[in-house]
């Protein structure tokens, strides 16, 4: 429903109303911001000499080489825990219940574990000594696909009956119905939410911060301690710099996320493809069943979680 | 064998640290999350920017880069003297708020079109046909996400732990830092938490056939 349905049509009256309130609105919410900057305008923030820092050669190098290392980190964290995603759906799917069993307990026990704790477990040396880095990918695949392999169950199970019968039916091997006919149509259908996870992965990877892996989050804190100017730390200025890239990042893979699902919508084939809906920071299903993925309908009614609304 | 039995006022300490952040983060995070929902389908146009900006902001913002504005840029700029605990609490709440307030949006989304239609021709205002008729039959929809976003919340705590806040991720910190075998504590704060996540997940589930209605 779109949120025009929830009041009228304005008239004179709530005209004038809606009026009042957006000017009080605004002058609200810029109220807010022209407190906040006023604080740092005072406590000197805004001394140009504090934002100069990011005009050093070095300290721009050093942002470089943070977000490289942060992006090496995510590259091969997704590739692994997409992979791994694969393996473990596989296995969750086994007509073997001991191979189900193993894989349901292996899902269930790191989806509860906060993330940070893995990370630390690993970098401390509960598979013998691994670096910083691969502490950091390692937690980051092992946490991220679990969640990856729950999402590709749920697309697979969303694939309507009669595909999985039709490929059997055709003589297909048990390996073959998997990759020729489900897993196709599930990761297409599912690629929106995928990516959504892949944000959180980004997310994630500031945790190195805590096991002093060199990545953004980490470089700012660095250039914050090390660059006082005028015996002023510049934690405002980095947090400000470090922030607006995150957040950029993130924003570039959501947008993507959000086309590949209008691109899919447009398509008209079988199945529906999952809105991109972004999952909490491990929106964890826990258990079984209370999945929060918008589960494709297969009949393909329509699911009116997925219409978009006008006010966004 | 023996940290747990050695350390049990430790470990308790830190349990009820993290039940202490899940609790008031969640309580925070509910009570913004359904006003900025709110905010996002009203008819007044700031409150509608405003609520975009707080959701797309905070959900996409590293956990924790937030820590590091309530630990290091609040205090300075903003209120000198909170302490750790608030400052974690209104990190992990405002973070979870936008995620709330997503799952609350998509509920209202699920409640059929002629409800509000119905609340509006017999002249119920905005905050009227809010307040008696969607968010009620929101709140059906709205309980199973929200069962997992706080089992997330649950586990987003342990941040607060490395900044100095006790909870289980502080535990076994200092544990390890003490020259325990990380296995062990491995695994007792693994169980921890899988009680507390658990626990949530009964309670929702619980709350989920309360509000089960056949419609």
């Amino acid at each position: 429903m779109s949120a025009s349905v929830l009041f009228d049509a304005p008239g004179p009256k709530a005209r004038v109303r809606n009026v009042i309130y957006t000017v009080v609105g605004f002058a609200a919410l810029l109220g807010g911001i022209a407190w906040v900057i006023l604080r740092l305008n005072e406590k000197g923030e805004f001394d140009p000499a504090l934002w100069d820092i990011f005009n050093y050669a070095g300290i721009r190098q050093n942002i470089l080489d943070a977000l490289l290392a942060t992006l090496k980190v995510f590259a091969l964290a997704g590739v692994f825990s997409l992979v791994f995603a694969v393996f473990l759906c596989v296995a969750r799917l086994s007509d073997h219940k001991p191979v189900r069993w193993v894989a349901v307990a292996f899902i269930d026990l790191f989806r509860s574990i906060p993330l940070l704790i893995t990370i630390f477990a690993l970098w401390v040396g509960i598979l013998g000594s691994l670096t910083p880095f691969w502490a950091l990918v390692v937690g980051l695949t092992i946490y991220n696909g679990c969640v990856q392999a729950e999402v590709l169950r749920a697309g697979i199970n969303a694939v309507p009956k009669g595909q999985k019968e039709a490929a059997y039916a055709i003589g297909l091997r048990k390996s073959q119905v998997m990759t020729l006919v489900l897993f196709p149509q599930a990761i297409r259908s599912m690629l929106p939410t995928i990516i959504s996870q892949l944000v959180v992965t980004l997310k994630d990877t500031s945790l190195g911060f805590m096991i002093l892996y060199p990545e953004l989050l980490h470089s700012a804190r660095l250039i914050a301690n090390n660059t006082p100017v005028n015996g002023v730390y510049p934690f405002v200025q980095t947090v400000a710099v470090f922030g607006a890239i995150y957040i950029g990042l993130c924003l570039i893979l959501s947008w993507i996320a959000t086309w590949i699902e209008k691109r899919g919508r447009r398509a008209k084939t079988g199945i529906k493809v999952a809105s991109a809906k972004e999952p909490a920071a491990s929106e964890v299903a826990q258990a079984s069943g209370t999945t929060v993925l918008t589960v494709p309908d297969p009949r393909g009614e329509t699911i009116v979680d997925t219409t978009p609304d006008s006010s966004s | 064998m023996n940290v747990l039995l050695d350390n049990l006022s430790l470990f308790r300490e830190g349990f009820i640290g993290t039940l202490k952040l899940t609790g008031a983060s969640a309580l925070v995070a509910i009570v913004l999350g359904v006003i900025v929902a709110g905010f996002r389908v009203s008819p007044v146009p700031p409150l509608r920017i405003f609520g975009t900006l707080w959701v797309t902001l905070l959900r996409n913002t590293p956990l924790t880069l937030l820590f590091l504005v309530a630990f290091f840029v609040v205090p300075k700029v903003l209120f000198p003297d909170l302490d750790s605990f608030l400052l974690a609490v209104a990190a992990c709440g405002f973070y979870t708020s936008a995620f709330v307030a997503e799952a609350v949006r998509s509920g209202i989304n699920t409640v059929p079109l002629g409800q509000a239609e119905a609340a509006r021709s017999i002249g119920m205002t905005f905050t009227q046909t809010m307040r008696l008729i969607v968010l009620p039959q929101a709140t059906r929809t709205v309980v199973p996400p929200l069962s997992s976003i706080f089992i997330a919340l649950t586990k987003n705590t342990a941040i607060a732990g490395a900044f100095n806040n006790v909870d289980l991720f502080n535990v076994s910190k200092t544990l390890s830092n003490d020259g325990y075998d990380i296995t062990m504590i491995f695994i007792w704060i693994t169980l921890a938490y899988l009680i507390v996540t658990y626990a949530i997940n009964g309670l929702f589930r619980l709350l989920e056939h309360r509000l089960e209605v056949a419609r």
